[in-house]
């Protein structure tokens, strides 16, 4: 089994797109959408929700005003600002160490698991999808994806999916190191323009820090043609595959408010040619990859 | 004054609207400093080129233990909620990577055995540019957790006094995002018409409404397909602030690292209505 993951450390360079498009073009493939606090790909993908199952993170924080003797001590140790001077824990400040429910010395302080979102086994046109929602405000993005990521891998397992196809964020932070650890080829989609390059560059230089097989995928290439040769003179210099260059198009739009991928919507188009001809690039630099992934939960 | 410039969807368009509202601002007021708070990927400094006259690291406390004195008790790693300590075969192991620093361990040991020492997570660089101050951050790379460093970013602007803050945020709706627009005065939500852009604004709609926050919609690449967006923000009662037209011009400046309204003076009006809103609300 192989794992794919497709980020852009810049957000909008059209990494969702392109994946519903390797999501319609794969064979034999579970998806994840592991942008968990933003996930798009189920617009494209229209999802049936088969299971649910509910995600606790971790603990949060709150003084019972009855118990409380107001001595001060909450505030003074917590380090995230997070205790009122009247005595209320502001849950969006709350990091839920549980420091001040150690350190309480009259016990009133109550430390419980929140839920903090759900995730979804869900059946689509294309395969089963594993998706999340997690909930509004909340942390710990890196252990959901880790959790869906590992749930995908059962699922692919049972159903002897040899490809797993995994959505990731922008950033180069918790998320996106929980969806790239272990992976066997990450696919970084960018854009021809400055900050494109820049936080590319970051991306890039964030799979080499782990380890991680990576090529480059410029969208919207013809978009400052100058700039997308310094990428590519780039690409050379340190020896990262270039596996596709896509044009600037409105199909991208289009496409999506008929919620189809690019590849459904117009598959004698151009653009479609070009992410047909990258997809075959990837599937063979997928098969040169020795390393299995296994399933790797209890 | 403080100004977030937030979207749930990346690539909206926020690093341009903060990068030309903080310009066109500072020929007006003299005091104005744009922050970004996108520290994974930070992008302002490309188009402002600021030189920075500050630069320092940014540290979480990490605990250290001190075998001498350890008793063996494990109660660090029992109360560690971030599995950053374990308690394996008699000994302490700590894993510095999953610390968010809270002290609970130091705290908690009967035998004083913890101090703390540092794990960089960044650095936050300030200078001038443009005729306005510019902070921003820079994660370290392969570090997990952003908010301590949004967080000195935004301390270290608050020591200087600025009458007016403009704030780049990162995207999304989780973590990074509550700690960039925490303590904002007013927020700008910066989307695109597009299916996209709908489902992510109505995401970062809900976390503003739960900090509660005020906030007004810009949109970005503004075309045709605007309905998607207004009939959404007038279900929901959100202003449209202004929009900011669909332009190849635009996105062919953008892509070349220059500000719009210095290479486009022409789109100056479409960012009139934000700098109004921003002036109404300082003679208030």
């Amino acid at each position: 089994m192989k794992e794919l993951v497709i980020i852009s450390g810049k957000g909008g360079t059209g990494k969702t797109s392109i994946t519903a498009c390797f999501a319609t073009l794969a064979q034999n493939k579970v998806m994840v959408d592991c942008d968990v606090d933003a996930a798009d790909l189920h617009l494209i993908l229209k999802p049936a929700i088969e299971k649910t199952t509910e995600f606790y993170s971790g603990k949060s924080a709150e003084i019972q005003s009855e118990l409380c003797v107001k001595c001060g001590r909450c505030i003074q140790v917590c380090r995230f600002e997070a205790v009122s001077d009247d005595f209320v824990i502001d849950p969006i400040k709350c990091e839920g160490c549980g420091t001040c429910f150690f350190q309480c010395p009259v016990g009133a302080i109550k430390f419980e698991k929140v839920k903090s979102g759900d995730w979804f086994e869900s059946n689509t046109r294309f395969g089963k999808l594993i998706h999340a929602k997690l909930g509004i405000a909340e942390e710990n993005s890196g252990k959901l994806v880790s959790e869906i990521r590992n749930h995908a891998r059962i699922v692919a397992h049972k159903n002897k999916n040899d490809l797993i196809i995994v959505d990731g964020s922008p950033g180069i932070g918790c998320p996106v190191i929980a969806s790239i650890s272990g992976a066997n080829l990450v696919v970084i989609v960018t854009e021809p323009t400055l900050s494109g390059i820049h936080d590319a560059k970051r991306v890039l230089e964030l799979t080499q820090h782990f380890k991680i097989q990576a090529c480059l995928c410029i969208n919207k290439f013809d978009l400052n043609l100058e700039i997308c040769g310094q990428m590519e003179e780039f690409c050379k210099e340190k020896g990262v595959e270039l596996v596709g260059k896509v044009p600037y198009d409105k199909v991208f739009t289009e496409a999506m408010i008929k919620e189809q991928s690019i590849v459904e919507y117009q598959p004698e188009g151009e653009v479609s040619a070009k992410i047909k001809e990258m997809w075959n690039k990837i599937i063979s630099k997928l098969e040169g990859e020795k390393n299995e992934i296994c399933n790797t939960n209890k | 004054m403080k100004i977030a410039v937030a979207s749930g969807k990346g690539g909206t368009g926020k690093s341009t609207v903060s990068t030309n509202l903080a310009y066109l601002l500072s020929q007006t007021y003299k005091n104005v400093c744009l922050l970004d708070c996108d520290v994974e990927e930070p992008n302002c400094h490309i188009f402002l080129k600021p030189e920075f006259d500050f630069s320092e690291p940014v540290y979480v406390p990490i605990p250290q233990i001190d075998v001498e004195k350890c008793i063996k008790c494990g109660k660090c790693a029992e109360v560690c909620q971030y599995n950053a300590l374990a308690f394996v075969k008699e000994k302490v192991l700590v894993f510095p990577e999953l610390c968010h620093g809270c002290g609970n361990c130091k705290l908690i040991c009967p035998v004083d055995a913890i101090s703390e020492s540092g794990r960089e997570v960044g650095v936050v660089e300030s200078g001038f540019a443009s005729g306005f101050n510019f902070i921003h951050g820079k994660s370290r790379i392969g570090e997990a957790m952003s908010p301590p460093l949004i967080k000195a970013v935004k301390k270290h602007a608050d020591l200087q006094n600025f009458d007016l803050q403009i704030l780049d945020c990162p995207p999304g709706t989780s973590c990074p995002v509550i700690a960039a627009v925490n303590g904002a005065d007013f927020v700008f939500m910066v989307t695109e018409p597009t299916p996209f852009g709908l489902y992510d604004l109505r995401l970062a709609v809900e976390v503003m409404r739960k900090i509660g926050l005020p906030f007004g919609i810009v949109i970005n690449r503004s075309c045709e397909n605007d309905i998607l967006i207004e009939d959404y923000a007038k279900v929901e009662g959100i202003d449209i602030l202004t929009k900011i037209p669909d332009s190849r011009a635009i996105a062919e400046c953008y892509s070349r690292g220059e500000l719009v309204l210095k290479s486009l003076p022409e789109f100056q009006e479409a960012f009139t209505p934000l700098v109004d809103i921003i002036r109404g609300s300082m003679q208030e």
